[in-house]
């Protein structure tokens, strides 16, 4: 199959790109950022999804499915302007209307499982059926959740697209990349005294292997993509070699992004107390699919990353 | 850790990975420290008796349905030590914690240590879908505010746990639990004094502190019951079987009262 992955630089979407190529299918890639040396075999377009260069792809390209993985999640300590708070759902917008434009069999979104929202009171296994909870509290997610929701609009605004809305948990490996690598990127992690949250982690191939079996199979819908069973973040911080540095919570505010501490919005402070676990039983039933490597494997991978014995492919 | 704690929590019905934690977050360790911690109590200080524990299904999913008493759960945490400490092998109680508890530091995370989960209809079928035993006190925080003179009444059922055991296909065994109000005699409840605390009240003894005395403690757990349907009957319909169901824990109370508990 003839497969386009919108995003294709960042650490899932080279993943996905390169396991989609081992499984035999023709891949092109999009992305404003660089991918120097990417294997011969994939054609790589270093053009914003957003442009309407893009849309030259998709005519010349003629992808028969889609893969979406042009979102970020803007979790830095100063959010953006609003145009970048807005680049998720304009990205999503572009790929969108370029897939019904041109002819595209089956789009996938590749959202997070952030956007069921951290909070006390929420399940601690989110089904797919379930409301974003924490638009009004965390505005820098609210435009991840803006555009999963849109995505999702494609069910009713373009019927004969084959349209699959994933959110994956947080992956992790050797590409050292991604929401939770941030998180443990300094050598001491924040923590909010007296809680520990429950984390939900996949290996990164795993990841890449799971968003492949979305592109080869012919069900639609929106589906939760986790592996393993959660962990304490307390557990994974000490298997990841990092100190965890519980302080209570007005006392963190103040420091993050200060004293070695990695910078977070006040408001992701919810996700270090409350879990955010997903039910991937529906996914799992549909495709298959079956993590390989446990989340001690990711952990540990993500160590070793550090030490540049996996340099990003 | 208590070493015959240690061979109950190795043979509890729960499946923990490597690292001694189950998918709901309850782990070998917490249990172990909490089971330990919890012995003396149950054995010695409360002196717990426990009668027809043979109703609780020795596996498979089960509702236990009880009664609070007085100023604080003791009674749901006696269920859960009779449930660990005389069934063999042991099973976990789990169970719905009041909303107010998950965002208190440490007490949320040391309750899903030991399987304790807020108490949502999600949680509760997907435990008892899951093969687990849910334990629920239908009175709430009404049925922990009550004051000395009420500690052997029932207050107002909710219906939701019924709905949820309809809808489960799980069957109900009513357990009573019989002098937890002479443990902590509340003569009033401090309600803006609970509230600077994130609780709903702390309950005021006459020795004022909310410390339990040395009562003793009985439970009797009463027949399994089951109802026909899937959940979605009328309300009418529901309140009934909730009213069967508080009149066998009501029957319960005053079978032990009969036998000279508290």
């Amino acid at each position: 199959m003839k497969v386009l992955v919108a995003g294709v630089s960042g650490k899932l979407g080279r993943k996905t790109a390169l396991a989609l190529h081992a499984r035999g299918h023709q891949v092109a890639g999009l992305d404003r950022r660089p991918w120097p040396d990417a294997p011969a075999g994939l054609e790589i377009h270093a053009i914003d999804v957003r442009k309407r260069p893009a849309e030259d792809v998709f005519r010349r390209f003629r992808p028969d499915v889609v893969v979406h993985l042009a979102t970020m999640a803007q979790l830095s300590l100063h959010a953006g302007s609003e145009d970048q708070l807005r680049q998720n759902l304009g990205s999503t917008r572009a790929v969108f209307d370029n897939c019904h434009r041109h002819g595209v069999r089956r789009a996938i979104f590749v959202g997070r499982h952030t956007f069921y929202g951290a909070a006390s009171d929420a399940p601690l296994y989110h089904t797919e059926d379930e409301p974003p909870l924490e638009v009004a509290s965390f505005p820098a997610l609210a435009d991840l959740v803006a555009a999963d929701l849109y995505a999702g609009s494609a069910f009713w605004r373009f019927p004969a697209l084959e349209t699959v809305v994933l959110r994956l948990c947080y992956t992790l490996g050797p590409s050292r990349r991604g929401t939770l690598a941030s998180l443990l990127q300094g050598r001491l992690v924040p923590a909010v005294l007296g809680f520990d949250p429950l984390f939900q982690i996949l290996h990164e191939d795993d990841a890449a292997v799971a968003v492949a079996l979305a592109v080869e199979k012919r069900f639609r819908g929106v589906f939760n993509v986790a592996g393993p069973p959660p962990l304490p973040m307390s557990r994974v911080a000490r298997q990841a070699g990092r100190r965890l540095v519980p302080l209570p919570e007005p006392l963190l505010r103040h420091v993050l992004g200060r004293y070695g501490f990695t910078g977070l919005p006040a408001a992701a402070l919810s996700h270090l107390k409350y879990p955010v676990v997903i039910d991937d039983r529906p996914f799992r039933e549909a495709t298959g699919f079956r993590h390989e490597r446990d989340a001690d494997r990711a952990i540990d991978d993500f160590r070793l990353g550090e030490a540049g014995a996996f340099p990003l492919p | 850790m208590h070493p015959d704690v240690r061979r109950r929590v190795e043979r509890l019905d729960v499946a923990f990975d490597p690292h001694g934690f189950d998918r709901y977050g309850a782990s070998r360790e917490a249990l172990g420290l909490f089971f330990t911690a919890l012995r003396p109590f149950y054995r010695r200080y409360f002196q717990v008796r426990a009668h027809g524990l043979e109703h609780v299904p020795a596996r498979g999913r089960a509702m236990l349905v009880g009664n609070h008493s007085g100023g604080m759960p003791i009674d749901a945490l006696m269920v859960m030590a009779s449930l660990f400490f005389e069934l063999e092998p042991p099973r976990l109680a789990h169970g719905m914690v009041e909303k107010f508890v998950a965002p208190l530091p440490f007490v949320g995370d040391i309750a899903r240590g030991v399987g304790q989960l807020t108490g949502l209809p999600e949680h509760a079928l997907r435990l008892l879908g899951d093969e687990r035993v849910l334990m629920v006190f239908p009175e709430g925080v009404r049925g922990t505010a009550k004051l000395f003179p009420q500690r052997n009444e029932l207050v107002r059922f909710g219906t939701g746990f019924l709905r949820l055991a309809l809808q489960a296909h799980a069957p109900i065994v009513p357990v009573a639990c019989v002098g937890a109000g002479n443990a902590v005699p509340t003569v009033a409840n401090a309600g803006r004094l609970g509230r600077a605390f994130g609780l709903p009240y702390v309950p005021l003894t006459p020795y004022l502190l909310p410390l339990p005395l040395p009562a003793r403690i009985e439970l009797y757990y009463g027949a399994p019951l089951t109802f026909p349907g899937d959940g979605n009957e009328d309300d009418e319909v529901v309140e009934q079987h909730v009213e069967t169901v508080k009149a066998a824990i009501a029957g319960l109370i005053r079978e032990g009262l009969g036998r000279g508990a508290a």
